[in-house]
């Protein structure tokens, strides 16, 4: 073991070539089937679709909806940021539970937090993989870019996706903990946030009580963010803020629950018993 | 081998540097104690094999080695390094190979090899691989998706992810599970000629007695998560009387004393 002046700076690039190598893992899986990537284009192309038909029939005959005519597209490419971003993730850890290959992985000198660090970066290239293209179809079809949200997008968007990797550090834990039988998790948790994160309303229809549930997640302060922007032409700095913090104490609280979890893996021996 | 009856100090070959020391392991899950404070060392350059029937803790054991599972009690020391807190200081010099153990069955065994080549930090991947690939004889296989590899080649594969980062310690589950005769006895010798060129410590876990008479210079019999037996094969022939490993193995597991 090298314990030189140059031992940390070593250490740091081989922990990011581990990285890099989980990365390269996913990437092959991806690179090898087409339908793989067109299905990560797919679901948000069909949202797209079904979404730019509302608008355009909620644009004259909804006074709300035609104050801002982008505010349902926006609204659904942000929600599948969120979405996808978590599900990127999730489903990347997913690989290695049903190749049982947990086992070959946690033998190399790969850490978890490297390991965490493969299902982010994978998360993000998913992630663009499936919305791109559908805010390339909104540009197209229904003449609404959601990149005129200009620079607060890539607040948004960043927020959102910390979001995702916090929901999908606490279902890869479960499932680590669970097994296969709690895979469900990773298509179903996401959606008990969509009601309360005020996507297609603002935070203030939701009862009273509810609001102050709807504050906790970063997610509500993106999208009315995003409405600020769209119907008064206003950046919210305050409201990123918020996010952003809330974000950090999120992963923070989801990190030490996957590294407690993964702790209990290894006591009760789950990483080798990786069935349902 | 060191003799270590639940910890005593090894006398048998002090020259030879121990790689591998387990002293009192205990593994329990609730009620069932899966390994028994069980004590053991194997030298450098050593093959020494864990015996036992289904359910006796040699995969426990391995796991425990590995870092995969921790133990309720004991301590294991690989390579001199304590592998309960530091464990990633010696994890890229070992390795290990096991038939329940799959490969990702959607890369092609090149691209599992390159991936756990970045993984061990190994220099030059592609040429290491090429190498591999000529030892194990397995070119023909490192295009194709490990996944539509027969039992037998998936256990090659699994062998040459194995050896990717040429490791000093080397455990194996069962290594030539799966493959015909004359596949499972170049793997013996292609094991015998690595361990005789670079000094590696191997320890596996088998039901093949003929190949642990054959690869191991010490043989540890558990049953029920104890260590009840140890030797060369041919003081356990010996000290039991009978014609081989197999008829010792079966004396011990159904409990008959030795002679």
């Amino acid at each position: 073991m090298s314990t030189g002046p140059g031992a940390v700076p070593a250490a740091l690039v081989q922990s990011a070539r581990r990285a890099q190598a989980m990365a390269l893992r996913y990437a092959f899986i991806l690179r090898a089937s087409w339908p793989r990537i067109l299905e990560l284009a797919y679901w948000p192309l069909m949202q797209m679709v079904l979404w730019g038909f509302i608008s355009e029939f909620l644009l004259t005959n909804s006074t709300w909806v035609a104050q801002a005519a982008g505010v349902l597209i926006a609204a659904v490419l942000l929600w599948d940021v969120l979405f996808r971003g978590q599900l990127g993730f999730s489903i990347s850890f997913l690989e290695e539970m049903w190749s049982r290959n947990l086992p070959n992985l946690f033998v190399t000198p790969l850490r978890p937090l490297e390991f965490v660090i493969a299902l982010i970066a994978m998360s993000l290239i998913r992630t663009l993989i499936g919305v791109i293209p559908a805010a390339l179809l909104a540009i197209a079809f229904y003449h609404y870019s959601v990149f005129d949200l200009g620079l607060p997008l890539i607040a948004f968007f960043f927020n959102l996706m910390m979001l995702g990797w916090s929901v999908g550090l606490v279902i890869t834990a479960i499932i680590l903990r669970h097994g296969l039988g709690a895979e469900s998790l990773a298509w179903m948790a996401m959606f008990a946030l969509a009601p309360l994160s005020g996507v297609f309303y603002p935070v203030s229809t939701l009862p009273g009580w509810l609001q102050a549930v709807s504050w906790a997640l970063p997610s509500s302060y993106v999208f009315e963010g995003m409405r600020a922007i769209l119907f008064e032409g206003v950046f919210h700095g305050g409201y990123m803020l918020w996010a952003l913090g809330l974000n950090l104490l999120y992963l923070a609280l989801a990190g030490a629950f996957f590294l407690h979890t993964f702790h209990i893996a290894r006591r009760e021996g789950l990483l080798m018993r990786l069935g349902e | 081998m060191a003799r270590r009856a639940g910890g005593g100090a090894d006398v048998d070959e002090p020259d030879i540097p121990i790689v591998i020391e387990v002293d009192g392991l205990t593994k329990r899950y609730g009620d069932i104690v899966a390994v028994d404070g069980i004590g053991f060392a194997v030298r450098r350059g050593e093959t020494a094999a864990l015996l036992g029937a289904n359910g006796a803790g040699k995969t426990t054991t391995i796991a425990m080695l590995l870092g995969l599972l921790l133990p309720e009690e004991g301590r294991i020391t690989v390579l001199g390094e304590d592998m309960l807190r530091h464990r990633y200081r010696v994890l890229g010099r070992m390795n290990f190979s096991s038939p329940y153990v799959d490969l990702p069955r959607r890369l092609t065994v090149a691209q599992n090899l390159e991936v756990f080549a970045r993984l061990y930090g190994v220099a030059d991947v592609a040429a290491r691989i090429a190498e591999i690939a000529e030892e194990l004889d397995m070119g023909p296989l490192l295009d194709r998706p490990s996944g539509e590899l027969s039992a037998g080649q998936r256990s090659r594969a699994a062998l040459a992810k194995a050896m990717v980062n040429r490791p000093e310690v080397l455990l194996l589950d069962e290594p030539t599970a799966s493959l015909d005769p004359d596949t499972a006895d170049r793997i013996r010798a292609y094991l015998r000629a690595y361990q005789q060129r670079t000094g590696a410590t191997i320890l596996l876990a088998s039901h093949n007695m003929a190949e642990v008479e054959r690869m191991c210079t010490t043989v540890l019999i558990m049953r029920a998560g104890r260590i009840v037996d140890r030797g060369t094969p041919a003081e356990l022939v010996g000290r039991y009387g009978r014609a081989d490993l197999e008829e010792v193995f079966l004396d011990i597991v159904r409990q008959r004393a030795a002679q």
